[in-house]
């Protein structure tokens, strides 16, 4: 099932040097492993453990997560506009699997 | 009857149990739960981390521990000289001390990010921030939280 992040740039055009804001969201049920099911059973943990942006191939920002990260999980940071490019979001589930977002970004 | 361990004695063990679990419990915020201080050091490679230049932007009373938005800014220029390359969230009293770690460089411009953290319980979320030059940097805001958010 290929999930969609919910991902926003604050502008779609910056100068070079404006701080731009990336927002996202992304649909993850990050299960902790650390619940019980009506059995008993511990549900094994799944849950998405890195964050990557990179802009214009560049990396900007990561993120390591842990289960204390919540349901659906958002994040919200900056990056300094150098270059024209993609913004590109990368996700990575325990299971290897990946989420990627993608806008582009104008810095004239 | 067991001889000499009459009724009163028997009340006051009792009574010195219960002053014993109550100091105990009372030695409690230096003395975490989780092994949070043991992330720091490993974290710090055992550096003692300096107060300030991290603030965290934290509810005073979360509601909801399942989602509790969090806020972490470090102070820096964040220039090829001088800017924060990591940022460990704790939480003091999660069955697990681990929330997130962030990498910054000097192309994320600002060293700020937020994101949305569980609670399991009224506790102390912690930010250390390591910078380029090897220093470190905390610091910790207390949460209170009326539903935990690590249940099952």
């Amino acid at each position: 099932m290929a999930v969609k992040p919910r991902m926003k740039l604050d502008k779609k055009e910056a100068k070079k040097g404006d701080l731009v804001e990336v927002k996202a969201l992304v649909s993850h049920v990050m299960e902790s492993g650390q619940r019980k099911d009506s059995a008993g059973n511990t549900i094994p943990r799944k849950i998405l453990n890195k964050f990557v942006c990179t802009v214009a191939g560049k990396q900007v920002f990561a993120a390591d997560f842990e289960p204390a990260i919540s349901a659906n999980p958002y994040i919200q940071f900056k990056f300094k506009a150098q270059e024209s490019g993609p913004v590109v979001l990368t996700w990575t589930d325990d299971d290897g699997s990946t989420i990627v977002g993608e806008e582009t970004i104008k810095v004239s | 009857m067991i001889p000499n361990f009459n009724r009163r004695q028997a009340l006051a063990l009792g009574a010195g149990a219960v002053t014993v679990a109550v100091l105990g419990a009372s030695s409690g915020p230096a003395l975490a739960k989780n092994d949070s201080d043991e992330a720091i050091a490993k974290f710090t490679g055992g550096k003692t981390p300096a107060q300030g230049k991290v603030k965290l932007d934290l509810p005073e009373i979360a509601e909801n521990g399942n989602t509790v938005p969090m806020t972490v800014t470090v102070e820096s220029p964040m220039t090829e000289q001088s800017h924060v390359t990591d940022v460990l969230i704790l939480a003091s009293e999660n069955p697990r001390s681990g929330v997130a770690t962030f990498h910054f460089s000097p192309a994320s411009g600002i060293a700020e990010a937020n994101t949305r953290i569980r609670l399991a319980a009224t506790q102390d979320v912690i930010a250390v921030a390591k910078m380029n030059d090897g220093s470190f940097f905390m610091a910790r805001k207390q949460v209170k939280v009326t539903i935990g958010g690590c249940g099952g």
